[in-house]
């Protein structure tokens, strides 16, 4: 027997994402939220830097630059028309944070403090913009605090600590989800007219990475089991500035401050690949970068690693060659109080971790898995599409980092996944209630938890030998190998092959927790089926894509090539070792595809 | 290095009541505790059982007793520890499971004291504007992340549940003074009644608890002092 709840609206997850969407959606519809984190555990909490807003705050700026921008960072993949909606609703979002009580940071005047990130620019100078608000180098965490307490305030209904394992489709209509509650093992049927899928990134495919272990990408491989397909699954970004073998992510503000990169010459190597812009070149291009300086054996003492250095005499030294001022004209210098100040977080990171004073001492990094560009399809409405004709599935919507509107193209700026998720989130919440008042609740089979009940036991009485620790070690070693910064041909066929006999070994685990009250070994397996299933799909996509763009950096072809790939992937997974690709023209309206240069 | 884990174990389902069990592994100085237990479940006992999430201090996932003062796992190094390592539930919150414990009556503590911004006047078209310095006010509490390391440390909130805890008083004291918020007598007026800031007694334990380095105490004091005053600076 399983327990039964009807609800309007189903949003899975309450990252960003899923809490705007549930405050809109509650507004109209009786929603509930699931998530397998209590919400505040999220790890929209963990994003640093900021949300960019064209508001100008310190000096001229246009939500026009920011499109532009965001178009160029995609490498022209983001498709136009999302783009342009997303940053001409960004003032409108950040204010609204602001309304609820988000304690940005202040300009002197108290309005929202602003700073520069990779790749946002004034588009007339070239010239790095302040576009990013920010509250100190805890942005993310101020979101998800203020969206939550907001919750609290309109009564939002949560069920916490419920982990979704499947997605009901009736009648070619998403009708409901199906979840377990840790507490118990029982399961649970949350019968609804439209479900939200919000459930984030999948970082944990790689070994070295800034995502938290809950980041396994639950939404994507539930809705691939489902047959729908992901989108633009190659692209992944890495951040070229994690803590060196702990992944934990140093802001690119931090760069935005004034601080470089440096090799073991004590160079300032970004001034050679991006004489403009230099360190604060787009996030593709700096990892890039700092992958070629350690493969030419500049890496510090010859490891994989290079210095981030924001000591307040190499920033100063460095905004002074640069002639980086103030908005007021007057030469740009950062004290180590300032510095303390804007960048609390990163500074106690690096004293707990490494036992490494940023403000007298340069920071050890390395390129760290960060962000899914790719996800579930969606259109602009933030509609599930089921194919590479934007078929939508009724009912259905995705948000947030899980969902690919496409935003971000081959990559995504700093800054831009947070306005995604509070401006998309929105309006997959007014979207879906909408839907569910013009819409019927479908009748569900009577077998509506099969599926879900299937996979677990699967797991659980699945006797062998081999360890799920292993399996996703060896999953997580060969994906950062072989299908991280930089990629060849050979490569990614070895990486794939290896996933698929992962895959098959994983029929073999065997568990010992035979338990029902929070049988966290049992769901950290199925996550890892999860994870395998991504990075298979990710794996074929890659190796398909026989171009370089943005974060897809494939050695054997390293041009982009917009006669052949100017196109979004659709993966689907259709059954043992076979992943069926498909593709779907990039919506192009004002900007045409031209080289990137920073 | 070598090292011992000592661990408490419960599990509703097998044992009458809880006991240890203790791991030997090899661990760098500079892992997490976190670490060596995730490394224990992969390897050695697959049942062992505790919540995590980002592993590096910012989700508060992850509030337990190590060598019986309450951390996050995620933030302690061996090398802070030493190679005799014992961890066991925070206290004061029923055990469900190892290192689980029922965190509800730590959030209905929580929400009962209004952990959300209220201003009834229309916004303005863009931010309500606030000074560095009014903004600089409530910064400290605007750090927390639940984890409940401060209130399980409590011997107040040990006596009696009921009492709201530090964690729930530096949650109001972050919209208290906030100058854009207008409930602060509302507020106020839940703090200053029975199981609100009168059952602090300045044990400090909080504060040193706190993995945020909040000033608890201090935020608690400011709270009794505005009650006592009706002054908000
Ligand atoms: C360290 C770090 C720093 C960052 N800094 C920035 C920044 O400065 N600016 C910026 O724009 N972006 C930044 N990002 C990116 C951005 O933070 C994330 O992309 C974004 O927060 C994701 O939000 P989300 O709501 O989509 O998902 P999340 O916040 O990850 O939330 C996912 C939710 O889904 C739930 N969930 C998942 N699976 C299930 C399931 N099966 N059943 C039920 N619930 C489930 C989880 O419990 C959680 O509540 C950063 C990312 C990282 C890792
Ligand atoms: S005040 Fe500190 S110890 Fe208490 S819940 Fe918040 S972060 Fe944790
Ligand atoms: S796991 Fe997030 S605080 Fe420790």
């Amino acid at each position: 027997m399983s327990n039964q709840h009807q609800y309007e609206v189903i949003v899975v997850g309450a990252g960003g994402a899923g809490l705007m969407a549930a405050l809109y959606a509650s507004r109209s519809a009786n929603t509930a939220v699931i998530s397998k984190l209590y919400p505040t555990r999220s790890h929209t909490g963990a994003a640093q830097g900021g949300i960019s807003a064209a508001i100008g705050n310190y000096e001229e700026d246009r939500p026009e630059w920011h499109t532009y921008d965001t178009v160029k960072g995609s490498d022209y993949l983001a498709d136009q028309d999302t783009v342009e909606f997303m940053c001409n609703e960004s003032p409108k979002a950040v204010y609204e944070l602001e309304h609820m009580g988000l304690p940005f940071s202040r300009t002197p005047e108290g309005k929202i403090a602003q700073r520069p990130f990779g790749g946002h620019t004034n588009n007339e100078t070239g010239r790095p913009v302040r576009r990013a608000c920010y509250a100190a180098d805890r942005t993310g965490h101020m979101i998800l605090q203020t969206l939550y307490q907001q919750c609290i305030k309109n009564k939002v209904t949560f069920y916490d600590e419920f982990q979704v394992l499947d997605l009901l489709v009736v009648n070619g209509k998403a009708a409901g989800v199906v979840a377990i509650e840790l507490a118990t093992s029982e399961i649970h049927i949350f019968h609804a007219k439209a479900v939200i899928f919000a459930t984030g990134g999948h970082g944990r495919i790689w070994e070295i990475t800034s995502n938290a272990y809950a980041n396994t990408g639950d939404g994507i491989a539930i809705t691939l089991r489902r047959g729908l397909p992901a989108e633009d699954m190659e692209f992944f970004q890495f951040h070229p500035t994690g803590i060196y073998r702990l992944g934990i992510l140093i802001t690119e503000g931090v760069r935005g401050e004034g601080g470089v990169l440096i090799n073991d010459k004590g160079e300032r190597f970004m001034d050679r690949y991006a004489p403009h812009v230099k360190d604060l070149a787009s996030r593709d291009v700096v990892s890039r970068a700092e992958y070629i300086e350690m493969k030419e054996g500049r890496g510090i003492g010859g490891k994989r690693y290079l210095y981030l250095d924001a000591r307040p005499e190499t920033i100063n030294k460095y905004a002074a060659i640069d002639g980086r001022t103030n908005p007021d004209g007057t030469p740009y210098t950062i004290t180590g109080e300032e510095l303390l100040k804007k960048l609390p977080d990163i500074i106690d990171f690096c004293r707990t971790y490494l036992g490494v004073d940023p403000v007298t001492q340069p920071m050890p990094v390395q390129p760290t898995a960060h962000y899914a560009m790719g996800g579930i399809p969606t259109n602009i409405k933030t509609e599930v599409i089921i194919d590479e004709n934007n078929t939508v599935m009724p009912g259905l919507y995705a948000a947030g980092e899980v969902a690919c509107v496409s935003v971000h193209g081959a990559n995504r700026l700093g800054t831009n996944s947070l306005v995604d998720l509070v401006v998309f989130g929105k309006h997959a919440g007014i979207n879906a209630a909408e839907y569910a008042r013009g819409a019927d609740f479908e009748p569900l089979p009577a077998d509506a938890a099969d599926f879900a009940r299937q996979q677990l036991d699967a797991i659980r009485h699945s006797k062998g030998d081999e360890k799920v620790y292993q399996i996703g070690l060896e999953m997580k070693q060969v994906m950062f190998d072989h299908v991280g910064v930089f990629r060849t041909e050979a490569g990614m066929t070895e990486a794939l092959a290896k996933i698929r006999e992962l895959k098959e070994r994983f029929k073999h685990i065997h568990l010992e927790d035979s338990g029902t009250v929070f049988n966290t070994e049992l769901l950290s397996a199925w996550e890892l089926s999860n994870l395998l299933d991504l990075a298979e799909v990710t794996a074929a996509s890659a190796v398909a894509r026989r171009e370089s763009r943005g974060a897809h950096a494939h050695e054997d072809y390293p041009k982009r090539d917009d006669v052949n790939w100017l196109k979004h992937t659709l993966a689907w997974l259709r059954g043992k070792d076979d992943v069926e690709l498909r593709y779907k023209p990039v919506v192009i309206t004002k900007y045409q595809p031209k080289e990137r240069v920073y | 290095m070598q090292v011992t884990l000592k661990v408490y174990r419960y599990n509703p389902e097998k044992d009458k009541k809880p006991h240890y069990d203790t791991f030997t592994l090899e661990a760098d100085p500079t892992e997490r505790v976190l670490d060596l237990m995730e490394r224990i479940k992969g390897l050695q006992d697959g049942t062992l059982t505790f919540r995590r999430s980002c592993a590096h201090g910012v989700c508060g996932s992850d509030a337990m007793r190590i060598n019986g003062v309450n951390r996050l796992a995620c933030k302690t190094l061996v090398q802070d520890v030493g190679k005799k390592i014992t961890v066991e539930p925070i206290l004061g919150l029923p055990v469900i499971k190892d290192m689980i414990v029922d965190m509800e009556p730590f959030f209905e503590n929580y929400r009962s004291v209004m952990p959300y911004f209220v201003n009834n006047d229309p916004p303005p078209n863009g931010e309500r504007l606030q000074s560095p310095e009014e903004r600089e006010r409530f910064d400290d509490t605007t750090k927390c992340i639940l984890c409940a390391a401060c209130t399980t440390s409590c011997p107040s909130f040990w006596a009696n549940g009921k009492y709201v805890g530090p964690s729930a008083i530096v949650n109001a004291h972050r919209f208290i003074f906030d100058s854009r918020d207008q409930a602060a007598k509302e507020r106020l007026e839940i703090l200053a009644g029975q199981f609100g800031v009168y059952r602090c007694r300045t044990i400090f334990n909080c504060t040193l608890a706190c993995p945020r380095e909040i000033q608890i105490t201090k935020a608690i004091g400011e709270i009794k002092e505005a009650i006592a005053t009706g002054n908000l600076d």
